[in-house]
């Protein structure tokens, strides 16, 4: 992200070349609240990894009863959390950042796999509207969508099996909802690390990083968006 | 991004009432969290501490007699009958409600199986058969002189044994082998002198049943202390609470009437139907009152005290803990292991061996820990303690193998299958004592042999120790085709555990089931946490993960490779 300018269209953010006069300024992309919530998700769902998979009988550094306690508190906790951000992504509009769009996920995926190897830049410049590459937003997407929803439902039905699959003596039900869960779980492991991975890919290591722990970022503006962004919202540009 | 100075309000408002409800949230499951280890069971259920030095039964003795004033009990007894008299000029129906009773006829008619069960029927995996040993095993029927297990036992009223349930144990004690009858001159037995009992000490001393009351043939079922059941022996007579909560002085000090309460001489709480999953609920899913349900249960079971959610407190814990009430029976948690209180129990017989002389004379083994080990008359044993149970899907119900049922060798047979399986509303996972035995069958029809043991003629295997003839002469007493042919299988025998419920706090472990190799390692037909796999799921799962870290790191080299090239 370079020399590449960007009059792009709000809508996808593809980048295309111009020759319009562009500014290099610390924008707060990251508000406090998103902050909070992503760092508290990631303890969480750290925490529900260790004990889900500690209760799965893969890892036993706690003793089992532990396991459970904390599986299940960390996942009422995260639960809350989970329809709290649902509740202000739709209140603050934050929304627009996550809906998926296939316009130029190929070539992110295919910048990730060929072009970041020749230095070239990366073709998806992030804006103000939309701060996720279409990768990002699908990755979100399912998880914020499918992977959570999945583990929750089926995780708030494997704790109170006792109260759907009462005094049935049907065990199939629960066999597949422990399956279900498993499924979410998996998939949640195996994003994290990717995600994890993927954050280190920034202009240095801790780039993305850092900005998601002070919530600014260097970013390049028009000079539209600096005009915009001093008259409406001062406090988000250094 | 139009509006956004709303957005903004919003968005502040949003953040502080966030804040506000998370802290809440959290806080209010932290409480639950700090309660971990307070989940603990129903205060409802312990009893007061005890008022007179009596145990505590079903109902609170009235005291308003004291049998060593009555006259009629001062008289120079000079046998039990004539006891069973003097009470009965009182307690005018006592006798004919006793004989109602399955202590009075061995006799229990299963509805549900449709088998005729009961002592004087069935054939078990420790002494095999009363029938021919009479006067042997009926020293511990309620009653006196019953020799003949084909025939009813006597009527007269006077042979009711008052005495076995109601005398304090220091007075009385049934001779082992006079059909129930005690020894008021000095005798011996076994070649050591047996207890004399005083009978008008004995007649005075009366009160309501006292657990060594019931423990005088209980405990001592199968032949010795702690023999058959595992869960009762001797040592329940002064129990320490880790043995047995409720029994222990210092806990519930309960006599085994407080749960087995029945009334009119008739005790509910027999293994031969028991309920498994006691129903604790209304129609409509709300919990029943104890009272209620101690009238709607003939035994009392846990749930009657403890009700269907017993570990109390709103913590997560006892939701947990509750939520396993529906599989898994309380027993199974409760009592980590039997045969605790120091008496060993029989966990196998081997008949088959039986019979071997040492110079022509019969002789006893003991293994290293002091415990029989051999005996010419009954053969190799091994006893234990401190056993954990073994564990099944379990409804309640049992179908025993009768003496008319040919039964399959190809593997161990068992006596007494349990109804029940996870798919079985009606079952719960209960701890079982699981007994191994080697006993005789007809050789052609297959079916289940009497053995003649016990007696003073010839043909009884304790005098002469000859199978063929002890066999022969069982099956003819009973009338029973043979074919004159016999041989030794294995057999199994189920005994469910229910006594010696250990201190909350020395309840079984979650590990110790949710883990793999764990307790419940072979129960059947439902999902254990921590115990079992999804094999598919885990190979996709795992795959699934390794495969991401294989991409990363592949995806890491080219970038460290391709790094100088990028800087150019
Ligand atoms: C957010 C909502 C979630 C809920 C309500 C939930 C609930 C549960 C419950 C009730 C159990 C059964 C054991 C116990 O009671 O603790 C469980 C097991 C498990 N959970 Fe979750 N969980 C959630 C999220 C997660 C997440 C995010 C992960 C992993 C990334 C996860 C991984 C697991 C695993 C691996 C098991 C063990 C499954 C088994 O082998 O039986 N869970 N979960």
């Amino acid at each position: 992200m370079t020399d590449m300018t960007s009059a792009s269209s709000p809508a996808t953010g593809k980048a295309e070349s111009s020759k319009a006069k562009t500014f290099h300024r610390k924008v707060k992309n990251y508000s406090r609240y998103e902050r909070f919530w992503h760092w508290s998700q990631a303890i969480l769902i750290f925490t529900l990894a260790f004990s889900g998979f500690t209760v799965h009988g893969t890892i036993r550094f706690i003793p089992f009863a532990t396991a459970v306690m904390i599986h299940d508190i960390a996942a009422f906790v995260l639960i809350f959390l989970w329809l709290f951000t649902a509740f202000w992504t739709f209140t603050t509009g934050q929304w627009r950042h996550f809906v998926p769009t296939n316009a130029g996920l190929w070539d992110v995926i295919m910048h990730y796999l060929v072009g970041m190897m020749r230095g070239q830049p990366h073709p998806y410049k992030r804006t103000l509207s939309r701060k996720q590459n279409p990768l990002q937003s699908f990755a979100y997407f399912s998880i914020m969508t499918v992977v959570g929803p999945l583990l929750w439902l089926s995780g708030l039905a494997y704790m109170f099996y006792s109260f759907w699959e009462g005094n049935s003596g049907n065990n199939d039900i629960f066999s597949l909802v422990v399956l279900l869960h498993l499924i979410g779980a998996f998939l949640m492991v195996a994003f994290v690390i990717g995600h994890i991975y993927m954050v280190t890919t920034g202009k240095t290591l801790i780039h993305y990083t850092k900005a998601m722990i002070t919530g600014f970022e260097d970013m390049e503006l028009t000079e539209a968006e600096v005009t915009y962004l001093e008259t409406h919202e001062p406090d988000r540009i250094k | 991004m139009t509006d956004h100075a709303a957005f903004r309000g919003l968005g502040q408002a949003f953040r502080l009432a966030s804040a506000a409800v998370l802290l809440t949230a959290l806080t209010s499951i932290s409480g639950p969290v700090i309660g971990w280890s307070k989940a603990y069971a129903s205060p409802t259920a312990t009893a007061d501490k005890p008022s007179t030095e009596k145990q505590i039964t079903g109902k609170k003795p009235g005291e308003t007699a004291d049998h060593s004033k009555f006259e009629i009990l001062q008289q120079d007894f000079k046998s039990g009958p004539e006891v069973t008299k003097a009470c009965l000029s009182c307690h005018t129906e006592a006798a004919t409600q006793v004989h109602d009773s399955i202590h009075w006829k061995w006799e229990y008619d299963n509805e549900k199986t449709g088998q005729k069960l009961g002592k004087r029927y069935v054939i078990n995996a420790f002494c095999g058969n009363v029938a021919s040993n009479e006067a042997r095993c009926t020293s511990c029927h309620a009653g006196y002189g019953w020799t003949d297990m084909r025939k009813d036992p006597p009527a007269a009223p006077e042979a009711v044994d008052c005495l076995v349930c109601h005398a304090d144990t220091q007075y009385y004690k049934k001779f082992p082998a006079k059909a129930g009858l005690p020894i008021t001159e000095p005798m011996d037995f076994n070649g050591k002198p047996f207890k004399v009992s005083n009978l008008i000490e004995a007649a005075q001393s009366v009160s309501l049943p006292q657990r060594d009351n019931c423990g005088a043939c209980h405990y001592y079922g199968g032949g010795g202390d702690g023999v058959k059941h595992g869960d009762i022996d001797s040592s329940l007579n002064k129990p320490s609470k880790d043995l047995d909560v409720h029994m222990a002085a210092d806990g519930g000090n309960m006599a085994c009437s407080a749960c087995h309460s029945g009334s009119g001489h008739v005790w509910p709480g027999s293994r031969y139907d028991m309920e498994a999953k006691p129903q604790a609920r209304d129609d409509e899913g709300k919990k029943l009152p104890s009272f209620a349900m101690r009238r709607m249960n003939e035994t009392a079971s846990c749930e009657s005290c403890h009700t269907d959610a017993p570990h109390q407190g709103k913590t997560l814990e006892a939701i947990k803990l509750n939520n396993h009430t529906d599989t898994v029976a309380c027993q199974t948690c409760h009592i980590p292991e039997f045969a605790r209180g120091g008496v060993a129990t029989k966990m196998l017989w081997d008949w088959s061996t039986a019979g071997k002389l040492k110079d022509g004379k019969p002789f006893a083994l003991k293994d290293d820990k002091g415990h029989p080990s051999y005996d010419s008359k009954k053969g190799d044993f091994i006893y234990e303690e401190n056993v954990k149970p073994t564990y099944s899907w379990f409804n309640g119900q049992f179908t025993y193998v009768t003496d008319n049922d040919p039964v399959d060798t190809s593997k161990p047979v068992i006596l007494n299958a349990l109804g029940g399986s996870a798919n079985d509303e009606t079952a719960r996972i209960w701890p079982f004592k699981l007994m191994h035995t080697k006993q005789p069958i007809d050789a052609e029809s297959k079916k289940l042999v009497y053995m003649h043991l016990f007696g003073k003629d010839s043909d009884a295997f304790w005098k002469s120790f000859d199978w063929p003839n002890a066999i022969k002469a069982g099956q003819e007493y009973m009338g029973k085709d043979y074919s004159g042919k016999f041989e030794f299988i294995e057999t199994r025998m189920w005994w469910p555990i229910t006594h010696m419920v250990a201190p909350s706090d020395k309840a079984v472990q979650c590990e110790e089931c949710h883990s793999k190799g764990g307790r419940l390692e072979g129960i059947e037909g439902v999902y254990i946490p921590g115990r079992d796999d999804m094999p598919l799921i885990n190979w996709l799962g795992y795959g699934l993960i390794i495969l991401t870290i294989l991409g990363v790191a592949i995806h890491t080299i080219f970038r460290i490779a391709t790094r100088k090239q990028r800087q150019h």
